[in-house]
């Protein structure tokens, strides 16, 4: 059977790509942020997932104003890095799991959540920063992806409830599928950040690390920030935070954090990165009783 | 929500892109999103006028494109993600677009946020004295 082992949360920045490809991510002046990324790397390789489901938005790339859905998963064989206005970025070809993927959809739709489904878009740097970040640059990406694209671009977000939700639900759909696979799922953006109005440039530190201590144990209680709360707090970027709830509701209420990192600015944005590894299924089936 | 209140409005210096933004800036950020075809870009950099005059844009937001007035582009119901495709065609960062919205040069801006950006001390309500709105947190208040 397919088990969801661990996720992790990262900002999906895009100079963070920029850099990679120029191939200056290396360079001392960038150490803070990309030190932060080298226990992942090693973590990655020993954890070897077979399928990444890589909640991210797409920034007006994919997706205008044509078409706006909530909640989209890719059901497609492969996905092309997207041309952002500046080429292409030189990444590989993202593989789908397209079996995994309409599984998933037909599930969760059952479940209650009425995803959209795509069969062929291309991905921007939303989905494609997170994995450089953790895979590094790779001939091709060593895992198959399933993306969840989540409007954050558009008011209102999805609220933090129902992504939760979500997660829960995409969690239950995949410990059902009859394959052995080791399935990870990421949330990736923010976090605080702000990039338009005179209020532009805000950065909330406070807020993010409380977010981040919060979502080990008491993600329910972060669940219920509204997104009116999330603009005054931490941007009007900055709620695309609650696309992590969907990567740690599909994992155990009980987690490890094994990995943390944070870093103001990188570009006009907070940095944020976590891992949480599943605790033993054991231990959850012993609560359960 | 027209005409009404909104929960956000008293958020300072801050346009939420909301469906009444989406809805007076379609067709701007329709046209901001041509522009991610290279095509495209260089028929706008050649006459900026007539390639603006095929959209069904207002003449207001067609004076802001050409002005490059993200301020305004953003209160005509532009988007950031869409408007800085404007500014990408100009080769500008999205730093040197989004600081021109605050009182900062864009150098001013850049180390400002070197020093960690902007506080929310001060930022979250239009009116912070005694008449601050009462909003329900349900985190960490
Ligand atoms: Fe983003």
């Amino acid at each position: 059977m397919a088990k969801i082992t661990s996720g992790l949360g990262t900002s999906h920045i895009p100079l963070l790509g920029y850099l990679m490809d120029k191939g200056e991510s290396h360079l001392e002046k960038w150490a803070p942020i990309f030190k932060g990324y080298e226990f992942t790397k090693k973590w990655i390789r020993e954890q070897k997932p077979d399928v990444v489901i890589l909640v991210y938005n797409d920034h007006a790339t994919t997706f205008d104003m044509k078409l706006i859905p909530t909640f989209a998963i890719g059901c497609g064989e492969s996905y092309r890095p997207a041309d952002e206005g500046y080429g292409a970025r030189p990444v590989p070809l993202v593989k789908g799991a397209p079996k995994l993927a309409w599984h998933v959809a037909e599930s969760v739709i059952l479940q209650g959540f009425d995803l959209t489904i795509v069969n062929e878009m291309t991905v921007d740097h939303g989905l494609t920063v997170p994995l450089s970040m953790v895979f590094g640059e790779v001939e091709e990406w060593p895992c198959q992806v399933i993306p969840l694209a989540v409007n954050t671009v558009v008011y209102p977000a999805p609220t933090g409830e129902r992504c939760l939700a979500l997660g829960k639900a995409i969690r239950a759909a995949v410990e059902q599928f009859p394959d052995d696979l080791t399935v990870q799922v990421w949330g990736t953006g923010g976090m605080s950040h702000q990039l338009l109005g005179e209020r532009a440039g805000l950065i909330n530190r406070e807020w993010d690390l409380a977010f981040m201590d919060d979502l080990k144990n008491d993600y329910e209680k972060l669940a219920k920030i509204s997104q009116v709360e999330y603009i005054r707090e931490s941007g009007t970027e900055g709620s695309e935070m609650v696309m992590w709830l969907i990567m740690r509701g599909a994992l155990n209420h009980e987690v490890q954090e094994v990995h943390r990192h944070y870093h103001v600015p990188v570009s006009n944005t907070a940095l944020g990165h976590l891992i949480y590894e599943n605790a033993s299924q054991e231990s959850e089936e012993e609560k359960a009783l | 929500m027209n005409n009404q209140q909104k929960p956000y409005d008293n958020i300072p210096g801050t346009t939420v892109f909301d469906g009444d933004m989406a809805r007076i800036g379609f067709h701007l950020n329709q046209f901001c999103m041509s522009l991610m075809q290279e095509s495209n870009r260089v028929a706008f950099k050649q006459n900026e006028r007539a390639y603006l005059d095929q959209w069904p844009m207002t003449e207001a937001q067609k004076t802001a494109v050409l002005e490059r007035n993200f301020s305004q582009l953003i209160a005509l119901g532009g988007n950031i993600y869409y408007l800085v495709k404007i500014s990408s065609t100009d080769g500008l960062s999205v730093a040197a677009a989004v600081s021109t919205m605050t009182d900062l040069s864009v150098d001013e801006y850049i180390d400002m946020m070197r020093r960690g950006g902007r506080s929310p001390e001060g930022n979250r309500f239009t009116d912070q004295g005694e008449n601050k709105p009462s909003e329900e947190s349900l985190w960490q208040k």
